[in-house]
């Protein structure tokens, strides 16, 4: 990517999904800027590959789909988190936090 | 726990993914487009025109269709997606094909059909359960002597048994019988079971009506009652209940009829259902008790629960130890026999059957190996569409589970035509062949047969299937579009060729397998018999009614006029009465030791031989060859002094190379010597196989005339030989006819030619022979095939290379030799792998072979030979089309 982003990890797009959702319930386009947003665009995420990742934690049963309106009232598909996905999200967390905090470790007292 | 709920959460979901494929694909477009527009508002607030805005919005999210098929993935629907679009493409593509799927179709049909033919046989003789209540407890007994491993069991013995065992909670003895029904309109001579009180209750046979017999009815001396099979009781009496309390007159004795039993019953299983059950104190047999006799009763047992057959026969060892104690006479010597049940009905068909399972096997792979190589050279002409899907986009995973499919498709249709070819083979082989197998009746495609043929369907879609798949794949993926779709072919070559070579080696030991069962039966065919069959019929007479509890010498008497009126028939050349052992057909015989040494002291110290008594004529009739003095003759009578004919085994046995003429032998049962007068030849009794491995070979020879008083009376009835002309043989009928002048109730029964005793005892060996044969002529069709359509192949690809040597000036002749060379490459390396494999596999049968070793050096030539003959017919073919190539239409080929 030339301009500056980075490529997201391997599994890291389903972490900031089940994270996004933590507040409450949203559609796919608003998850989508929601991740854009707060990481400062420095992550690029390939909206192609959003809602592939949706649907595969819809079947998981991580997140759960309903129809609703929309602001300006269109049917629009949106996602909460399940119970199972916020127990998920909480071990993903820690896991990430342990990996990132393991490797900053690695990489000072190298 | 929790991931069995999630497995289930995840099944329901995509289950309704797929039973609800139209709503959820609406609701993914419905979706994509929400986000597309929200996305391209946002572009059209940062100020891009609308259609700008739609553009850049669709180029973000990557391709709709594409983000919709990962879509779809994600939720789990294209796997079974997948299958129905692969189905239908690969259903599309064979019915384009009729020529190559009617080809592979007919191959499988046949390949599966026979597997499944053959199964069903295995299925219903060796691994369906007996049709008794627990069959696993049922046991046959049997009395081992000297000479006899499975013998019969004397009735005194049978009583000790029966009452002095721990191990058992029922037991009885039966014999086969044949009485003569009169009273009824029609005199008539019916099958008959002599059985002991308990026989149907151990069974759990229960009478269809009345009762069975009770303790104590099976006595000597008991009220006379019979039970009725129902196919007698339906044809003679209207299947009427008024039955039960009935009288039935068997050989002139009133039985009161108390029960009937099932028509299905049939002991052995093998056809022989009886008429009539009669219990055996019924039996007029002066020696019915005699402890030495066993009169050719066998028992059958049921094993009480959890005792073990080790522990039964432990019982049975002590029990027999003690009579042979207690009656060292008759009993030394002689030990109980347990064979659980099962094994005494399949286990002489069991080495048979399985032999023929492993050809039939060979038959499968050859078939699969013929439509693995039509699907090689298919591959040809489809490397562009694959690699043109490749170019779309598909795995190669995908497109072999595309090609996979297809073959599946394949092997799933051929198993469906193979039930049908299996549904009309077996039975249509099994009455061709009657008689030889048991349980023949209970061979049918039950679901055991179709979950068979539905495996081995499968599993032959995978093996044909994989390696083409696998290849055409691989291929697809590099050269396929570069070069015009010929590159991977010298590659696709070599497999086609090595899958003949291995097709060559597995006909060839089919071919060897049935060549050494041709030669077991010519060499069967070819073994002397002693005797000459040509025109001698034997058949069956009972005594009359009227004569029951005559006078000795009034039985005599009947006997001379059964024999003389016999031999009044014109066309009749020689006619004898027959009581004793009948070759072939059944087994008697007697003790004796010789004269100059004091009488033996138990039983198993005499010497045995097989007992023929027979009238003056009997040597005529049979065709026997006499060696030395003279054969019986009307003058060995009651009044004449004893005299024996002996055959060369016992002439050579006892008296070494001494003339046994003139000497003197005692015989267990008369207080006078009796004197040798004759030796004939040896006849085969126990089965041209056989009869060499056999203990008991001597045979003796004695009149009728000459019975005791006490023995006279034949109490099995009694066997007429008679000759005739081959050429005119006397009927059957003509002989009827002339017994009832006799007495009405004079009635002869059960004729057969001594030329179908012989071929009936070789039925088992000619069933593995015929269907070895059949086996191995469908897998040389197969591989004929299999080798001209690879060599056919070989030449289509080669077009332009015989162009060019044509027009380099090779000739017909060149290009000939260089096409069949090839072909006789592959089929000479195959037949050498098939010798190797032949000798390994052809030892697996040597127990089915007679007179000829399984690595018979004559079959491996003729095989050898007669294969690569017909290989190379069948390469003729396209290397003579090659010949006929234009090298200018050939070199413009391309």
């Amino acid at each position: 990517m030339g301009d500056g982003s980075i490529d997201l990890p391997q599994g890291t797009l389903d972490l900031l999904i089940l994270k996004t959702l933590a507040v409450g319930p949203r559609h796919g386009w608003a998850i989508s800027e929601r991740i854009h947003q707060i990481s400062s665009s420095a992550l690029q995420i390939q909206q192609g590959s959003l809602y592939p990742a949706l649907h595969r934690l819809e079947r998981r049963g991580l997140i759960a789909a309903e129809w609703g309106a929309s602001d300006n009232n269109r049917r629009a598909k949106y996602y909460s988190l399940t119970r199972s996905g916020r127990k998920q999200l909480s071990v993903e967390e820690s896991a990430w936090h342990r990996l990132t905090a393991a490797v900053a470790l690695v990489l000072e007292e190298g | 726990m929790l991931s069995m709920l999630a497995m289930l959460r995840d099944l329901s979901f995509r289950a309704r993914a797929l039973l609800r494929r139209g709503s959820v694909e609406r609701e993914l477009d419905d979706e994509l487009r929400f986000h597309l527009d929200k996305q391209a508002d946002k572009h059209v607030a940062a100020g891009l025109t609308p259609e700008q805005a739609a553009r850049r919005a669709r180029l973000e999210l990557g391709g709709l269709d594409r983000t919709k098929l990962e879509c779809r993935e994600a939720r789990g629907v294209t796997l079974v997606e997948h299958l129905v679009q692969d189905v239908r493409y690969g259903l599309r593509k064979l019915r384009r094909s009729p020529g190559f799927t009617a080809i592979a179709l007919l191959t499988l049909a046949l390949g599966i059909g026979a597997n499944t033919a053959l199964f069903s046989v295995v299925n219903g003789v060796l691994l369906s359960s007996l049709p008794y209540p627990e069959p696993d407890q049922l046991v046959t007994l049997h009395q081992s002597k000297p000479n006899f491993a499975t013998g019969s069991v004397p009735f005194a013995n049978f009583r000790d048994w029966r009452d002095q065992s721990r191990s058992f909670t029922g037991m009885a003895i039966h014999r086969p019988y044949a009485f003569s029904l009169t009273g009824e309109r029609t005199a008539e001579i019916v099958r008959a079971e002599l059985v002991s009180s308990e026989f149907f209750s151990l069974l759990g046979v229960a009478p269809v009506l009345g009762r069975g017999f009770a303790p104590g009815e099976d006595e000597v001396g008991a009220a006379p009652v019979a039970l009725l099979g129902a196919s007698l009781w339906q044809r003679r009496f209207g299947g009427s209940p008024d039955i039960l309390g009935h009288t039935l007159v068997l050989n002139g004795r009133g039985y009161t009829v108390v029960g009937v039993v099932p028509a299905t019953f049939d002991l052995y299983l093998d056809g022989g259902s009886r008429d009539v059950y009669v219990p055996i104190g019924q039996w007029d047999n002066n020696i019915l008790l005699q402890r030495g006799a066993g009169l050719g009763f066998h028992g059958v047992g049921r094993l009480a629960p959890g005792v073990s057959l080790e522990q039964a026969q432990a019982d049975m060892d002590r029990i027999a130890g003690h009579l042979a104690s207690v009656y060292p006479e008759t009993n030394r010597g002689t030990g109980v026999v347990l064979i659980p049940f099962k094994e005494w009905v399949v286990g002489g068909v069991r080495p048979i059957l399985l032999v023929l399972f492993g050809a039939v096997a060979l038959v499968l792979l050859i078939a699969c190996v013929n439509v693995a190589n039509l699907l090689l050279a298919r591959a040809t002409g489809r490397t562009r569409e694959l690699a043109i899907r490749v170019a779309l986009g598909a795995g190669r995973g995908r497109l072999l589970r595309q090609l996979l499919t297809e073959s599946m498709l394949l092997a799933l249709a051929g198993g469906a035509l193979g039930l049908l070819v299996a549904a009309w083979g077996t039975p249509a082989a099994l009455a061709l062949l009657p008689g030889s197998l048991p349980r023949a009746g209970e061979i049918s495609l039950d679901g055991r047969v179709l979950v068979f043929a539905l495996g081995v369907s499968l599993v032959s879609g995978v093996l044909f299937g994989l390696a083409p798949a696998l290849r055409a794949t691989e291929s697809s993926l590099h050269v396929a579009l570069k070069d015009g779709g010929r590159g991977a072919s010298s590659a696709r070559h070599r497999g086609q060729d090595l899958l003949v070579v291995i097709q060559m080696a597995m006909v060839f030991v089919l071919l060897v397998g049935a060549g050494l069962m041709i030669r077991t039966l010519s060499r069967l065919w070819s073994v002397d018999p002693g005797l000459d069959p040509a025109g001698v019929m034997t058949f069956g007479v009972s005594l009359p009614p009227s004569m029951t509890g005559t006078s000795p010498d009034a039985i005599r008497t009947h006997l001379r006029r059964v024999e003389e009126r016999v031999k009044a028939i014109p066309g009749i050349e020689a006619v004898a009465l027959s009581t004793g052992a009948l070759p072939l057909q059944a087994d008697d015989e007697q003790l004796f030791w010789l004269d100059g040494v004091p009488r033996p002291a138990s039983s198993d110290q005499m010497n045995w031989a097989l007992w023929y008594v027979v009238g003056p004529d009997y040597r005529r009739a049979m065709g026997i060859p006499l060696l030395a003095g003279r054969f019986l003759g009307p003058e060995d009578d009651e009044r004449g002094a004893l005299a024996v004919v002996v055959d060369e085994v016992l002439a050579r046995q006892y008296f070494g190379s001494e003339s046994p003429v003139g000497r003197l032998i005692h015989m267990d049962g008369y207080d006078r010597p009796a004197r040798v007068v004759g030796v004939v030849g040896h006849v085969v009794q126990w089965g041209l196989a056989s009869d060499e491995t056999q203990s008991l070979r001597a045979q003796l020879y004695f009149s009728p005339m000459q019975l005791g008083d006490e023995t006279i009376a034949p109490a099995t009835g009694i066997d007429v030989v008679v000759r005739s002309d081959p050429a005119a043989p006397v009927s059957f009928q003509t002989i009827r006819a002339a017994m009832q002048e006799i007495s009405p109730d004079e009635i002869a029964a059960d004729p057969r030619t001594m030329d179908q005793v012989i071929a009936d005892s070789l039925a088992a060996r000619r069933f593995s022979m015929f269907i070895f044969a059949v086996f191995a002529a469908l897998a040389l069709l197969l591989a004929s095939i299999g080798i001209y359509g690879v060599v056919s192949c070989g030449v289509g690809q080669r077009t332009s290379e015989i162009g060019i040597r044509m027009a380099l000036g090779a000739r017909r002749r060149d290009v000939l030799g260089l096409i069949l060379g090839g072909g006789v490459k592959m089929v000479l390396i195959g037949i050498g792998l098939g010798v190797a494999a032949a000798f390994g596999l052809t030892r697996l049968m040597a127990h089915l072979l007679y007179g000829v070793s399984a690595t018979d050096p004559f079959t491996f030539i003729a095989v050898a030979v007669g294969l690569t003959a017909v290989a190379l017919a069948a390469c003729y073919l396209p290397a003579r089309r090659a010949t006929r190539v234009d090298p200018m239409i050939a070199l413009r080929h391309d």
